[in-house]
């Protein structure tokens, strides 16, 4: 490809550099490295789907992942066959790890919208190389997460009953509840993802039809790609559609975590009942998102080669966003603690002293060191670009969000307005499998996806690089092509 | 199956039947000059083909704005009122209607709450225009986009595989107005592409 305009930046991106972190005034840093045609991307990120066999820790990780799956579902159908009392439930401790992992699942599937819609309205270029990937992650999180409730509504086979269905005894669901509007926003919030996840998705398939080989990938990948043959015609009304679902989402994303916030914040219980809620598991859902791509991410560019177009200044730029989110999850933990006084409310000043110093202690103390203290080492950039203290940090956010869940729950539960209903809460076996199985079914789902499908956007890679601008690198032999 | 440009006759209306002429360009740039000389040309029955969306060339096309986020917006609106009407009769009113069975809606009373809480109904309200919207969206953009269809002629050309890698196409399809093989393809090759092929039906 000749080049006429531009060429001083250019060269940046032909000299095989590496560091894309560093900032040089006056110059868009580059997205993808080492790469200046457009079939490279496709043939580097087509190569893994197309390889004869899959490197062997795909394997190794398959193989692992199916067996946690075995654990979920063994654990899952004990429970169906015996009820809910397998749980380490009582009363008053309710709900446990049911709802703490609905809910930290729900808070991991945030990412990926976020990353697809809220970056792509905020014109943030970067998002091309990690969104497929994390808006792939957002759906496999909300289907973990959406089991949850599924399994914990004790007789499994009334399922069904949240949803206004007509019948016989003409009963219908209660609206003012917002555990019926969590069913709503989920379910939606589940839908629109896959949409906007299966949209962007349909010009890269067909990428893959057209160099398939065998004829099941051929019919595979053609049947989904839907017929798509690049037509800007078609285009002009993609790319209208997708901004429309971007603008969709964006606010979709925010009022799904509000919604789970909901089912807490409108109850009466001190520790639960609080306004700051909403922002509050939003801020929270994104953390523990982004932290889930950049675990996520981490070993998958290594495993696959995707280096050039995941590079570290996506990395980077994601542990910017973790770094960010955790601070105000770090406010929200301590304006909490503010109102809590302030308020004067005896039970509320008690809810959160309990909280920190009461019998749950130690997973307060976990939550706050993993969500608050943690993130701030990525102040410094030498560790905010390391891969391997970045991929150990991500996990500890994770855990520490798990535990975010579990302290609101549990502990504002087992330790409610009166003394003598007080108890605590130990999990079983049961509870414990299930909660290690939801990352069987996980990570199933993922890497069957990293084998598959297209991991990278391809199309919207190529359409950021500085060859697809008609008018600068990629203006051919016309110069610049002016009307 | 394609058949190279310089063999066929000038005959139009001749077996086997013509889909278009395809001509091949390296880069965005020069994709989009050529795109703009079709277009003044006068040729209503054409296209581009790209591996991505390139900025710019829906005027140099001279595509007209879609529609589309009109339908989605009564599809929102569609979303919102259908969902106020589920929650006011399955939580707020006696009523018993027929839609195709018999319904009967059942005024909940719910800690003193009124029966028509509209500020309850809010979030299920917001979801349902959401949901609703989106699946217009993508469901339209398809329709309107005559997909899927999974046959296509561009499909028998080897070449155009590359229309979703690295290569970017115009063709010209038979059933314009403006369209003679030989001086089309004449046209096409005052455009500089790198390849130009005839395409059958």
């Amino acid at each position: 490809m000749t080049t006429l305009g531009h060429k001083s930046s250019m060269d940046h991106h032909l000299t095989g550099m590496s560091d894309n972190t560093v900032e040089r005034p006056g110059e868009r840093a580059p997205l993808v490295l080492n790469m200046d045609k457009f079939s490279q991307v496709t043939a580097t990120v087509c190569r893994v789907s197309e390889a004869e066999r899959a490197p062997i820790a795909w394997y190794i990780c398959f193989t692992l992942s199916l067996g946690l799956l075995s654990v979920l579902g063994v654990c899952i159908g004990y429970l169906f066959l015996t009820g809910v009392g397998v749980w380490g439930l009582n009363n008053p401790v309710m709900w446990a790890y049911d709802i703490t992992n609905f809910v930290f699942w729900v808070g991991i599937g945030h990412a990926g919208t976020l990353i697809s819609a809220i970056l792509f309205l905020f014109r943030q270029k970067w998002r091309t190389g990690i969104n497929r990937f994390a808006e792939a992650m957002t759906i496999f999180a909300v289907i973990c997460a959406g089991t949850f409730p599924g399994i914990h509504v004790g007789r499994v086979w009334f399922a069904y009953w949240l949803f206004p269905i007509p019948n016989q005894m003409e009963m219908w669901p209660q609206f003012r509840s917002p555990l019926l509007w969590d069913v709503f926003a989920v379910s939606t919030y589940f839908t629109v993802s896959l949409l906007f996840w299966y949209t962007g998705m349909v010009p890269d398939l067909a990428t893959l039809r057209d160099r398939a080989k065998g004829k099941l990938q051929q019919l595979g990948y053609g049947l989904f790609a839907l017929g798509w043959r690049g037509s800007n015609r078609h285009w002009h009304r993609y790319e209208r559609a997708y901004l429309i679902l971007a603008a969709l989402s964006t606010p979709l994303v925010l009022s799904v975590h509000s919604v789970v916030s909901f089912d807490f914040a409108t109850s009466q219980l001190p520790g639960w009942h609080t306004t700051i809620f909403p922002p509050y598991f939003v801020a929270g859902a994104i953390f523990s998102g982004f932290a889930m791509v950049v675990t996520l991410a981490v070993p998958a560019r290594e495993l696959f080669g995707l280096k050039d177009l995941i590079t570290l200044r996506h990395l980077d730029n994601m542990n910017k966003v973790i770094l960010a989110t955790g601070c105000m999850v770090g406010y929200a933990y301590s304006m909490e603690f503010f109102i809590a006084w302030y308020s004067g409310a005896m039970y509320e000043k008690f809810a959160f002293m309990n909280r920190a110093f009461g019998q749950y202690w130690w997973a307060y103390l976990i939550m706050v060191s993993c969500n608050v203290i943690t993130p701030q080492l990525f102040w410094f950039k030498k560790l905010r670009t390391s891969i391997p203290i970045m991929f150990v940090l991500s996990i500890i956010v994770n855990v520490g969000m798990w535990f975010e869940r579990f302290v609101i729950i549990v502990s504002s539960l087992a330790n409610d307005f009166l003394p003598t209903s007080w108890d605590s809460f130990t999990p079983t076996w049961v509870d414990i499998g299930t909660m290690v199985g939801a990352f069987g079914l996980f990570f199933t789902l993922f890497l069957l996806f990293c084998r598959y499908l297209p991991m990278i956007a391809m199309a919207e890679v190529k359409a950021v690089m500085p060859q697809a601008d008609p008018h600068g690198a990629g203006a051919g032999k016309h110069g610049h092509a002016h009307h | 199956m394609a058949t190279p440009v310089t063999t066929h006759s000038d005959t139009p209306a001749q077996a086997p039947r013509i889909h278009g002429l395809l001509a091949e360009f390296e880069t965005p740039g020069d994709l989009m000059h050529a795109a703009a000389k079709v277009r003044d040309a006068g040729y209503r029955w054409w296209d581009c083909h790209t591996p991505f969306p390139v900025h710019g060339l829906d005027g140099a096309m001279g595509i007209k704005r879609t529609i589309l986020p009109v339908c989605v917006f009564c599809a929102g609106a569609t979303g919102t009122i259908a969902a106020f009407c589920l929650q006011a009769f399955t939580n707020s009113v006696g009523w018993t209607i027929w839609a195709g069975v018999w319904l009967t809606g059942y005024p909940f009373l719910i800690s003193g709450k009124p029966a028509m809480s509209l500020p309850a109904f809010i979030p299920v309200i917001f979801e349902l225009t959401i949901l609703f919207s989106a699946l217009s969206c993508v469901g339209l953009m398809f329709l309107f986009n005559g997909l899927p269809s999974l046959h296509h002629p561009l499909f028998k050309s080897n070449r155009f595989r590359r229309a979703s890698n690295d290569r970017f196409f115009i063709v010209i399809e038979a059933r314009d107005p403006k369209f003679l093989p030989k001086k089309t393809e004449e046209f096409l090759k005052t455009l500089d592409p790198t390849a130009i092929e005839l395409v059958e039906d």
